[in-house]
């Protein structure tokens, strides 16, 4: 067993390509992806609004469980002033099998979402975006029609628990956008869950 | 430390300064330091192999580390009892600094935050793979960083 462990040095090992992904400063990639209601949701669709704070969420994780009352927090307060939350569920549904579309309904019905919550049947959206986990952020902004990235990254610095917060990095960055700045840092990290897809 | 019963070993905590340094060891040993939670089902899926790497190769200078990204407040209710019933033996670390922002490029540059994620190093040799890992994978890479 340890010999056939030993020989295996000079085997090629690979490494999925990562997608390095949309940046800030990019231009938002356009979508047009079902929701929860049966409707189609488009990026364009929001071309009146001043941005959109799009989520990369799911069901299971408990990392998007920590963070959903927070994001319901967030289009209730952002969504009157022009940045309403849009969120994409990019996990194969065979893979995870709490992200099916009718639990994703059974979800936002009894969390009472105010937003979209969209599925990323192909999973071309989160690949585009380059979204990695989740919950993942990208905040968009509307320049004259064009949405470009505006912020990625996390919510706040406390997943576990929202009142020990110390640094709400999104909200920071909505108010540079309503301030006329630029979002800095205009990208954080976060822990969470990788994107379930097929192999 | 946080001593508690029935389990034969203590897990220790660790915060963004101690994984930066942990991260950049440079000595004679190799470590094998893989992010996971008991809630991330890839990361449950490859702990064996990392616990066998322990069992294996801890005689040959190779550490394996199990950091722990569980929220603190349920270390009582899953992490000890999850660690109990796969009896884990390789050491088990827990980050208490939920400001993952703060550390996540000091352990790796190209890390996302995404889990299971697996950093493998010597003073020599380095990768980082912000992946899951088959047996066949992990024992490769590991093996590719001893040569």
């Amino acid at each position: 067993m340890k010999k056939v462990l030993f020989t295996t040095a000079l085997a090629l090992f690979t490494l999925t390509a990562l997608n390095a992904g949309l940046k800030p400063g990019d231009k938002a990639i356009a979508f047009s992806l079902k929701n929860v209601d049966e409707t189609t949701v488009s990026l364009s669709d929001y071309s009146d609004q001043k941005g959109v704070i799009l989520v990369f969420t799911c069901n299971p994780c408990p990392f998007a469980k920590a963070y959903e009352q927070r994001i319901i927090q967030m289009d209730q307060k952002y969504a009157s002033q022009g940045y309403p939350v849009v969120a994409i569920n990019p996990n194969d549904a065979e893979i995870s099998p709490e992200d099916t579309f009718k639990s994703m309904q059974a979800l936002a019905k009894e969390k009472e979402y105010p937003f979209p919550y969209l599925k990323d049947e192909t999973q071309e959206i989160y690949k585009a975006y380059g979204a990695t986990r989740t919950p993942h952020i990208f905040l968009l902004e509307n320049k004259g029609g064009k949405f470009k990235i505006a912020y990625i990254g996390a919510i706040d610095d406390n997943a576990m628990d929202a009142s020990a917060v110390t640094q709400r990095y999104l909200d920071a960055a909505i108010g540079a956008l309503i301030s006329g700045d630029t979002p800095s840092p205009s990208t954080t990290k976060a822990i969470g869950c990788t994107i379930k897809a097929k192999g | 430390m946080m001593p508690f019963t029935g389990f034969s070993q203590e897990i220790t905590e660790i915060d963004g300064d101690g994984i930066a340094v942990l991260s950049r060891n440079s000595n004679d040993t190799t470590y094998v330091i893989n992010f996971w939670a008991t809630w991330c089902s890839p990361c449950v899926k490859e702990i064996d192999f990392f616990e066998e790497v322990h069992s294996r190769l801890h005689d040959s200078k190779v550490k394996v580390i199990l950091v722990s990204l569980d929220f603190p407040n349920q270390v009582e209710r899953r992490l000890i009892p999850f660690l109990e019933d796969k009896k884990i033996t390789a050491q088990v670390m827990l980050m208490t600094d939920l400001d993952y922002n703060s550390w996540i490029e000091r352990v790796d540059k190209s890390w996302s935050g995404a889990i299971p994620a697996t950093l493998i190093f010597n003073r020599e040799r380095r990768v980082f793979l912000e992946q899951e890992l088959t047996r066949d994978e992990l024992f490769e890479n590991v093996n590719q960083i001893l040569d």
